[in-house]
């Protein structure tokens, strides 16, 4: 069966395409609708977006792979997402990373195959002054240490 | 020194409209709404000094004043709330500790243009910060400042809080714009400016977080009260985030004209555990590093940190201590650059990726005896050959890097692996 949304967020795409002064300035909100209602941005649902947004799926696929936040392909139900860059690399944001690697068993940009985490590498994240950190999902961790990675890991069902 | 930027900071439920109003909040906005005219909000500003603390430093009365009063389009302003420089994380604390300052501050811009629809374009990463800004926001069209004919006025506002979704680029305005207007973030050729033709070709002013959450202090104490702070070009604070080898990271608010090594050694309690100083980057990530012996006559304004042979930009502090390997660092932020290119201009979609894949043999093997001019080679075919700013950024820091610390760039080569941490 074709992807499409549910009432509710169907709702919630018409809302907030009326919020803007031009229904193509609402791409990258429906584009986060979309992947929270299907998991990822697959073809079907990049497909579905254009639809809706009355665009070519080139066009959508080409918005969608462009920014690092829209994930193509499944991801885990926890994305653990590691600081690389400069003022966390100061810190042992790379001391972090393979720590995360051995305790999870998998490589940057690999899910667990339980589906449980996916472990990715990023760019800063704007919480240089409490280096090493981390995101997964939404929420930022920081101050890292190997006890209390192995706290979060253990929290994260 | 009063602070201006970080005055609510610290103060319990900071992020809540009754803390923020208790404390005199929207006061400025009331003010502005109902007694000043357009022309003399800008003229106060002008006054004020106040230049877009974004990294440019562009006088920001000015830049509203090139927004023309007779197009018939609409007007946009938008705010740039896209926080990704390396080691900034200034705008960060305003957005989640005293999002209405921000709210307030976005407002008094878009009155002063004459603009009925204000966007606050906030980096993806930063839900938490989103939260905020979008609980602000419907908080302030409850209590009516926000909304249809603001206080019995006729004039008409509305905030839209807007969500990025993870790339460096879009904090640069043209790429900004482009994504606010639904597609990739690719920066646009200037002129026309976005003053003229801005998100979807009408007039937009786009100002930084820090540069707006400025004006409801401006509007309350006067412009005069504001350019009696700092020096004769740089006027007013500045916000500092501190990061790296440093005893107390963090944010600082700073008159401008701060002695840079007295900030470091005595506000930030100097480099930790006896280790020595190596180098600093003064403005972010993306501006050139300055060697201790550099720091000297250095103050924390535009003029003086430019005088020195880097930038202000972002007033993200990197601290490096002796024991950071320079190549490293220069490889580490290649790295960053290669991976933020959005890839439209060929010298730097390229030059990026050719200058990471050369720093990364020069620090694990396999460089040859030309690599550093090379380097520097692809750095100055990329710097000033792009359409927006991104290109100089990426040029920058290995340039400065290799030019500050070549014996141990060499030392690597000859060595053919890492000489500072093997």
């Amino acid at each position: 069966m074709a992807l499409e949304f549910s009432p509710e967020t169907l709702k919630a795409f018409e809302a907030t395409v009326a919020r803007y002064p031009k229904k193509e300035a609402a791409m990258l909100p429906v584009l986060y609708l979309a992947q929270r209602e299907f998991g990822h941005l697959g073809p079907e649902a990049i497909e579905y977006v254009a639809k809706l947004m009355d665009q070519a799926p080139a066009r959508v696929h080409g918005v969608v792979s462009f920014y690092t936040m829209y994930n193509m392909k499944p991801i885990g139900r926890h994305h653990i997402q590691v600081c690389r860059t400069l003022p966390c690399a100061l810190h042992g944001a790379e001391e972090v990373t393979g720590f995360l690697k051995k305790k999870l068993g998998i490589d940057c940009g690999q899910t667990t195959p339980d589906g449980r985490f996916t472990l990715t590498e990023v760019e800063c994240l704007a919480s240089c002054g409490t280096a090493p950190m981390m995101q997964v999902n939404d929420d930022y961790y920081e101050n890292l240490t190997e006890e209390k990675i192995d706290q979060l890991l253990e929290a994260m069902k | 020194m009063e602070k201006v930027l970080l005055r609510n900071i610290g103060v319990p439920a900071s992020h809540t409209l009754s803390t923020y109003q208790s404390r005199g909040g929207y006061a400025s906005w009331r003010k502005v709404v109902q007694t000043l005219k357009p022309e003399q909000l800008i003229e106060e500003v002008k006054a004020s000094g106040l230049r877009g603390r974004g990294g440019a430093g562009f006088p920001t009365g000015m830049k509203w004043s090139f927004v023309p009063k007779d197009s018939p389009k609409p007007k946009y302003l938008v705010c740039n709330a896209d926080e990704s420089e390396p080691g900034t994380f200034k705008d960060r604390l305003l957005i989640e500790q005293d999002p209405h300052g921000l709210v307030e501050g976005t407002m008094i811009a878009a009155f002063a243009i004459q603009s009925h629809t204000a966007f606050i374009y906030i980096r993806g990463e930063m839900a938490f910060g989103a939260t905020r800004l979008e609980q602000a926001v419907a908080e302030g069209y409850q209590a009516g400042l926000i909304g249809k004919n603001l206080f019995g006025t006729g004039y008409d506002l509305d905030v839209i809080v807007h969500r990025g979704a993870g790339a460096y680029i879009c904090g640069e305005e043209t790429a900004l714009l482009s994504s606010l207007e639904g597609g990739r973030g690719w920066p646009k050729v200037k002129p026309p400016f976005p003053a003229t033709h801005g998100l979807f070709g009408c007039p937009t002013v786009v100002n930084n977080v820090e540069t707006l959450a400025t004006l409801p202090w401006i509007l309350e104490r006067g412009a005069a009260a504001y350019s009696a702070m700092g020096t004769e070009k740089s006027k007013g604070t500045k916000l500092f985030s501190v990061s790296g080898h440093i005893a107390r990271p963090g944010v600082y608010e700073l008159e401008m004209g701060y002695p840079f090594k007295k900030f470091l050694d005595e506000d930030c309690g100097g480099v930790p555990n006896g280790k020595k100083l190596k180098g600093v980057i003064p403005g972010g990530g993306s501006m050139p590093v300055l060697k201790p012996e550099e720091l000297d006559k250095v103050n924390l304004d535009y003029e003086s940190v430019a005088a020195a042979g880097s930038l202000l930009g972002s007033g993200g502090v990197i601290v490096m201590d002796e024991t950071v390997c320079m190549v490293r660092a220069a490889l580490n932020l290649a790295r960053f650059f290669a991976h933020e290119s959005c890839g439209q201009c060929s010298p730097c979609r390229e030059g990026v990726h050719w200058m990471e894949k050369i720093l990364h043999r020069v620090e694990h093997g396999g460089a040859q005896s030309g690599d550093l001019d090379l380097i520097l080679n692809i750095a100055g075919n990329i710097a000033g050959n792009t359409i927006c700013p991104f290109g100089d950024a990426a040029a920058w820091p290995p340039g400065a890097f290799i030019r500050k610390y070549r014996d141990e760039f060499e030392a690597h080569i000859a060595a053919g692996k890492c000489t500072v941490r093997n």
